[in-house]
């Protein structure tokens, strides 16, 4: 085992993780351990773009923004939050102009914008053109840009070391951030990394569902490791689905191809969403295009042998327009399902995105220990932390803006904090808790397969708590999600060795996704409203009596070792913006 | 060995392309370069041999072999649509994506060989070592350099002089180009084709001051002029870059010093 120690350790080098480093860096000796090269980080995969209010193509404010956020996140955003995402986010973008990322321009050489959905002018009245872009590709040029000037700055990484636990110690009565735990994929190694201040940007959790348009390798790493040690995980049971999914694989066809033009169309070439949303249509936001392709699939509206899927039709757009603002998409429908856009409109549904929910934090980045105090040295930012400025459901280019302000935010909020603040003492055997769990997978002889259990789990994800759910789906997916726990104890891993032993984090990772799958089915089935990303047939309205307010789930292990979740809530901050009727 | 079988699962619905949702599993041999130093010093080739749909990845079948077959065969990946770069390997000889590869798309009723990118160490199965590959990158000043003061707004840019560099811009790292580089292959000291392509987005960009700097650091005897345009590179790219291109448009800039 190595002992290393530093002011500050981010884990996680996606977006948020690499422009937390950039401050951090600059203000105290930083170390970046993340789970992939940099560049491999999921931020890359994203599409359509990145809000902010520039008014570059026609008028904007970032009032209406912070309006559109709320209202986006069906009023449980907390609205002093979503004001600093709004304001910020136009010098966010500016930020990462100057640091070179190649906007796509206007006639005028400024940075274009398009429209996404939910963004409107004044209140609701029309789209609104607010995204910032850079063709189909405006994630991958960030988290470019955000690499390349973590080189110019001299970042120090640690390439592919799998962050497994939290290290916190009592300190006079109260929990204190001491470190992290990492395994180092080259070798197998420990490594005990001690910090004055810890900053989680691990991303998302998709990975527990089937269909999706999450990497691999985003299970929630952060998530569980914050949850074991005891900490609350807030409004986890919202989940974004995102509604153009590629049929059955779930590779995300950005909501720029509708920004562009692009109609969602059902067996009869109807452009159905006129019924749902009268004035956004297909740009109305997500959660409602997503329950309305399911409707129609219901009311066997649906395309194909299996009336399973919609059509995506672009085929009304110039083949240049397709070209130059959605290169990529058009290549994954003629690479994956052998169609050209050009001329044939493409099989999608919806797919799990994006993890509203996550790690408690204030709007300084500071982790909460409850529902007000802050962890002291721990911070989190991105989409593994709940500040919360997406509510019950994130706006589209909402995210690379939250990475980006509240990444920056974090970084020097940590940064700011090591410089005043002590190495806090190792609790007692420090690595024990990973050492344990990594020789026991190892010696394991149990004949359970991780294959099987992550199947049956992301098969009951999929089929209870999805897009649609019930008191009766959820029930069965906790219950479900319980025998899958009991099995997982049972599991072994076939690869014994210490080099680049991926079947073995394979089989923690499944634990991560265990343990974050069932708070997000026990929070849901709390939840007896509908609201955003969360759906309840029997519950098919908003109840801001009884639910509008987040729910903190903590886990709590009784005196004769067992586990349960224990759920509790916080007020959602409200400030100018009374809870209306959400209609598009 | 070797011939592909096929066996329709669901015989319902008409056929046609993409709108055919039955499953159709053939059986394919995926002929994999093994290596373990902690089992052995010298790789070896192993067949796998699995019934899976044609339609599916090259990622999908490595899957597949891992998750039931042998847990211990070993590669990266994460996006496992073409974005993250992380799975470059030698598929029937060619650098390519296993995720950006479909079965029915290299012949699958010959076994498929899968081996690890040449020219950087192998440190497990298809792992190879990338440091030495992201060190070239880093050391061409990858990053927007300017003088003066900063502007209040952004800076002001054509979209001619934007599209000027943004087929390199679209790089994901993934060293497809630089392990098909015979150059590369004989001179690990070689920047190679990925790290010229990293340079070339900044030298081409109307924004940047320091296209001098990066040309110096490319005129070395390790730099562009090791090229032997062989057009490997941009035959083995992913993303389509033309690298081959960008290569020659650095030489000619070293040349007349006009970029
Ligand atoms: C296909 C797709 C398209 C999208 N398009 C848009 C869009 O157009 N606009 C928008 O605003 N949002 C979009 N989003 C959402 C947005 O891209 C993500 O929410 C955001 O990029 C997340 O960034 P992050 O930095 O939090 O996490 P990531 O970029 O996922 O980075 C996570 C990092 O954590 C590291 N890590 C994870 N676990 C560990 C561990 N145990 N130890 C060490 N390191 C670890 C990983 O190595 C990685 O570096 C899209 C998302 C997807 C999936
Ligand atoms: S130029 Fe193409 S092949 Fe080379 S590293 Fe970049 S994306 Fe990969
Ligand atoms: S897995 Fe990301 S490029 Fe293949």
């Amino acid at each position: 085992m190595q002992i290393h120690k530093y002011d500050t350790v981010i884990v996680g080098a996606g977006g948020a993780g690499m422009r937390a480093a950039i401050e951090s860096t600059k203000r105290s000796r930083t170390a970046v351990l993340t789970k992939l090269y940099p560049t491999r980080s999921h931020t890359g995969a994203a599409q359509g773009g990145m809000a902010a209010a520039l008014a570059n193509v026609e008028e904007d404010n970032w009032e209406w923004h912070t309006f559109d956020t709320i209202k986006g996140g069906d009023y449980l955003v907390d609205q002093d939050a979503a004001e600093i995402l709004a304001k910020e986010a136009i010098d966010s973008v500016l930020d990462l102009e100057k640091m070179g990322l190649p906007f796509n321009r206007t006639p005028q050489g400024r940075i274009d914008q398009r429209r996404f959905g939910g963004h409107s002018r004044n209140h609701g009245e029309a789209p609104v053109r607010r995204s910032c872009y850079a063709a189909d590709r405006t994630g991958h040029m960030i988290l470019q840009t955000l690499y390349q000037n973590c080189v110019k700055e001299g970042v120090e990484f640690f390439n592919e070391f799998y962050v497994l636990d939290l290290l916190l110690s009592e300190v006079d009565g109260q929990r204190r951030t001491a470190g992290v735990v990492a395994y180092e994929l080259a070798t197998g190694e420990i490594h005990v990394f001690r910090a004055k201040a810890v900053v989680f940007a691990s991303g998302g959790n998709g990975k527990f569902f089937k269909v999706t348009s999450n990497a691999h390798t985003l299970t929630g790493d952060g998530q569980a490791a914050a949850f074991r040690r005891g900490l609350p995980l807030e409004d986890m049971e919202f989940f974004q689905f995102h509604p153009t999914g590629i049929w059955k694989m779930g590779i995300l066809l950005t909501e720029g191809a509708r920004g562009e033009g692009g109609i969602l169309r059902n067996k009869d070439g109807e452009r159905f969403m006129e019924k749902y949303a009268p004035v956004m249509k297909d740009l109305a936001s997500r959660d409602v295009v997503s329950r309305a392709i399911y409707t129609e699939i219901r009311e066997g509206r649906g395309c194909g042998a299996d009336k399973d899927h919609v059509y995506l039709d672009l085929t009304h757009l110039p083949p240049e327009q397709l070209d130059a603002k959605l290169p990529d998409i058009t290549e994954f429908a003629r690479t994956y399902l052998g169609i050209e856009p050009y001329t044939d409109p493409v099989p999608i549904q919806p797919t799990a995105h994006y993890a509203m929910g996550g790690i408690p934090t204030n709007v300084e980045g500071e982790v909460l220990a409850g529902n007000t105090d802050p962890v002291p040295g721990l911070y989190a930012a991105g989409e593994v932390a709940c500040v919360s400025v997406h509510g019950a459901n994130r706006l589209g280019t909402n995210s690379l803006l939250d990475i980006n302000v509240f990444g920056r935010r974090a970084g020097i909020a940590a940064a700011e904090y090591a410089a005043t603040a002590d190495l806090v003492e190792l609790p007692e055997e420090p690595s024990k808790f990973v050492e344990d769990e990594i020789e026991n997978l190892r010696d394991a002889t149990g004949n359970e397969r991780v294959v099987e259990i992550r199947k049956a789990l992301q098969e009951t994800m999929d089929r209870n708590v999805m897009v649609f759910r019930t008191e009766q789906t959820l029930k069965e997916a906790v219950e479900e999600i319980g025998q899958l726990r009991k099995r997982y104890r049972n599991i072994s891993v076939q690869d014994k060795g210490k080099r680049f032993n991926t079947d073995l984090l394979e089989a923690l990772e499944l634990g991560n996704l265990l343990d974050l799958a069932e708070v997000t089915a026990v929070s849901a089935l709390a939840r007896k409203e509908s609201r955003g990303g969360h759906y309840r047939e029997d519950f098919p309205t908003r109840d801001d009596v009884n639910f509008m307010r987040h729910t903190m789930a903590y886990r709590e292990v009784g005196d004769d070792g067992t586990e349960s979740i224990r759920l509790d809530y916080k007020p959602v901050v409200q400030t100018r913006y009374q809870p209306m009727e959400r209609k598009y | 060995m070797g011939t592909a079988t096929l066996e329709k699962n669901d015989s319902a619905g008409p056929v046609d392309s993409a709108e055919n949702s039955a499953t159709h599993l053939i059986t394919v041999v995926l002929r994999i370069r093994r290596f373990n130093p902690e089992v052995a010093e010298e790789s070896s080739w192993q067949d796998f041999t699995l019934k899976i749909d044609a339609k599916e990845r090259v990622l999908d079948a490595l899957h597949q072999i891992k998750w039931e077959q042998d847990g211990t065969l070993t590669f990266r990946r994460s996006c496992a649509h073409g974005i993250c770069g992380s799975d470059a390997m030698r598929i029937n000889g060619r650098n390519r994506l296993a995720c950006k590869t479909l079965l029915k798309d290299i012949n699958p009723e010959k076994p498929i060989t899968v081996e690890p990118i040449k020219g950087l160490a192998v440190l497990k199965d298809l792992v190879v070592d990338m440091e030495p590959f992201f060190q070239a990158y880093r050391d061409v000043m990858p990053f927007l350099v300017t003088s003066g003061n900063e502007p209040t707004r952004e800076r002001l840019q054509s979209a001619a002089d934007r599209e000027r560099f943004d087929d390199t811009t679209k790089c994901i790292l993934c060293a497809a180009c630089t392990s098909s580089c015979p150059v590369f292959w004989n001179d690990g000291q070689y920047f190679g084709p990925a790290a010229i392509v990293g340079a070339h987005r900044f030298i081409f960009d109307s924004r940047d001051e320091a296209g001098e700097q990066r040309l110096e650091i490319l005129n070395d005897r390790d730099g562009v002029w090791r090229c032997r345009t062989t057009f490997n590179c941009t035959d083995a790219c992913p993303r389509g870059i033309e690298v081959t291109k960008a290569i020659q448009e650095v030489k000619r800039a070293l040349i007349t010093r006009r970029f």
